[in-house]
């Protein structure tokens, strides 16, 4: 929140204490942030092949000591499945959103300096995949890659562009108006290397912003498409996987089998917001002050 | 405003082709052999190459894709969508079915959301920065992390397995026809999944309306209205709401895609016969003409809400009137 008893620092060369610790919580935020997800991914892979081995003996287990999360049918541990199951769905995550937005990146530079029948052309192929509803369209892209892996990172990555793009897209249309610009037009530089050179650096770091703002949608909808039997295979220890597998054992009465990765789902998801909104105080603190 | 609806229908009818091709290309190009999952395995193994053949000529999948995308939009043209394999009837009936089932549970939780969304952010507004608007802000954080189908399982764990207030599924109790269902048991059954899927579509009507009332209460008309001596009450009734109703109105319409699209999830949760349940029954089970069929409705209704987002707005604010109300968004 800004302190509304000081007194702006916009135009003055001193900082502001106010400011200094604008700037520093939110780095360290992130740090900390980025530490999580390495803490996940690793722990995940470590903790992959007790995930995956069964024990009929300690099966049903409600949660206890040895087992937090409780075990399920097979006797698997259920926080060693959550964890792994966090990993796996972060990596694809990280993936998807990595490749939708290079696919963002590169729609909104042909929208914005490719000519005006470019610039249609984006506009109708945006309405049109935001014109089918999201799951749909998902199942229907894992379904022509024959679904498993592949399907859901296709899926995500050529579903979740639009939003980003359009924010790109204003950015270098606002770009396109500057005086710079006109003048390196004027001089005859290239379409390509006016994008490369003025356009790309400008928009870096919305594009950054953007990115980490992909993350908590690319999470919930890999998980949705999964849990719906669409994305990974039913071998592996995915949160959509284990979620799905417990709505099999709802009425049995073992709360712990759905609760426990639906929260480690819900907290990755609220991490990753957390972090788009730490990202944006620090790559664009004017947005943020306004 | 006969150019507008002529113009809509244009596009209505463009978008709709487009989308019947590219869905059509995507169920063609996949590896999904229709015959061999609706057969099943055993009957697939044992039966004869012969009769392989014929299955696969009534199903028409040897075909070029474009010679059979030409037929199909032949047949669509006439109202002929083709046969869905799953349920064994024509595509336009199941869809019919479905969407019938659908739209009770999509209509109630569409418009319960909307009314809880709008009513939450405008309390939080009125009470800003207090612990109600705070409670309200976290509520609608927490709602756009939740997966919806998480909470679907909560809620039928909790509601319906545990408390037992609310039947575990379906739409209506298994062993009864259709014909003796009662009204008050269809919405017995219909309660619980329309409340989850209302609750997944608060957090951004009540976010958008907590924000543009604020901005409604901080306005020079508004504190005109205090000096005046209005009272509190008076000015948000008089000045706030109807400035926040357009656009609250134009979100909650324009957000049919999420709602059909988080109906998915809920509906196969709650093993509810809509249209979102057939959707992954088709995907699962290689029905590719209802497949087809269901991505070109879901995007006629979401064409709909649109529209009806634009019509509304004219309607509501009198100052969008005349202006192109689609270019200024």
């Amino acid at each position: 929140m800004p302190r509304a008893d000081l007194p702006a620092a916009e135009g003055s060369l001193h900082v502001l204490p106010a400011d200094t610790r604008r700037f520093c919580a939110p780095r360290a935020r992130l740090l900390a942030f980025c530490a999580a997800i390495a803490v996940v991914m690793v722990s995940g892979a470590v903790l992959y092949d007790s995930a995956i081995s069964t024990d009929f003996a300690a099966a049903y287990l409600a949660p206890c000591w040895e087992h937090p999360f409780g075990t399920d049918w097979m006797g698997r541990d259920m926080l060693a499945r959550t964890v792994s199951g966090l990993a796996v769905s972060l990596a694809v995550a990280l993936v998807a959103a990595a490749a939708t937005s290079v696919v963002a990146l590169l729609l909104a530079l042909v929208a914005a300096l490719g000519g005006s029948w470019a610039d249609a052309a984006v506009a109708w192929l945006t309405d049109l995949v935001l014109g089918i509803p999201h799951i749909i369209l998902l199942i229907l892209i894992s379904y022509a890659l024959g679904r498993g892996a592949a399907g859901v990172l296709v899926g995500l990555a050529l579903t979740h562009w639009p939003a980003l793009s359009r924010v790109l897209r204003a950015e270098l249309v606002e770009l396109r108006s500057r005086p710079y610009m006109a003048c390196s037009r004027a001089l005859g530089v290239s379409r390509l290397s006016l994008a490369l050179r003025h356009g790309l650096p400008a928009i870096l770091p919305q594009y950054l912003v953007g990115l980490v703002l992909l993350l908590p949608h690319a999470v919930l909808h890999e998980a949705s498409i999964t849990f719906l039997g669409f994305g990974l295979s039913p071998e592996q220890p995915a949160i959509g996987v284990i979620l799905s597998e417990a709505m099999g054992y709802l009425s049995s009465g073992s709360w712990w089998l759905a609760v426990f990765p639906g929260l480690a789902l819900l907290a990755a998801v609220l991490a990753f917001e957390r972090a788009a909104a730490s990202l944006r105080a620090l790559v664009l603190p004017a947005e943020v002050r306004r | 405003m006969a150019r507008n609806v002529l113009s809509g229908a244009v596009r209505l009818a463009l978008l709709l082709l487009a989308v019947s091709f590219v869905t059509f290309t995507l169920v063609a190009v996949s590896p999904v052999d229709p015959v061999q999952v609706n057969v099943g395995q055993v009957a697939y193994l044992t039966m004869g190459s012969a009769r392989r053949a014929a299955l696969h000529e009534l199903w028409g999948t040897d075909e070029p894709l474009l010679a059979r995308y030409g037929s199909w939009l032949a047949g669509a043209l006439r109202g002929d969508l083709g046969t869905s394999l799953r349920f064994n009837a024509p595509v336009a009936q199941v869809l019919g079915e479905r969407l019938a089932a659908s739209a009770l549970l999509l209509v109630a939780s569409w418009m319960l959301s909307g009314a809880l969304g709008f009513t939450l952010g405008a309390v939080a507004a009125v009470r800003r920065a207090s612990i109600a608007d705070r409670a309200v802000c976290a509520l609608c954080y927490v709602l756009s992390a939740t997966p919806a189908f998480w909470l679907a399982l909560l809620a039928l764990m909790v509601f319906s397995v545990e408390l037992g207030w609310f039947p575990i599924g379906f739409a209506a109790p298994v062993g009864v026809g259709p014909e003796d269902v009662s009204w008050a048991l269809r919405l017995h059954h219909l309660a619980l999944p329309a409340l989850i899927l209302s609750l997944t579509g608060i957090a951004p009507v009540a976010l958008h309306t907590r924000d543009k009332a604020i901005e409604v209460l901080e306005s020079p008309y508004a504190r005109f209205a205090r000096a005046r001596g209005e009272s509190e009450r008076r000015i948000v009734l008089c000045h706030g709401l109807r400035n926040v109703a357009a656009p609250a109105l134009m979100l909650q319409f324009a957000s049919v895609g999420e709602v059909v699209g988080a109906s998915v999830l809920v509906e196969q949760v709650f093993s509810y016969p809509g249209l979102g349940q057939a959707a992954v029954a088709a995907g699962l089970g290689g029905d590719a003409p209802l497949l087809v069929g269901i991505a070109l409705l879901t995007t006629a209704l979401v064409f709909a809400g649109n529209a009806l987002a634009d019509i509304l707005h004219g309607a509501v604010d009198p100052r969008a009137k005349g202006a192109d109300v689609r270019a200024a968004r």
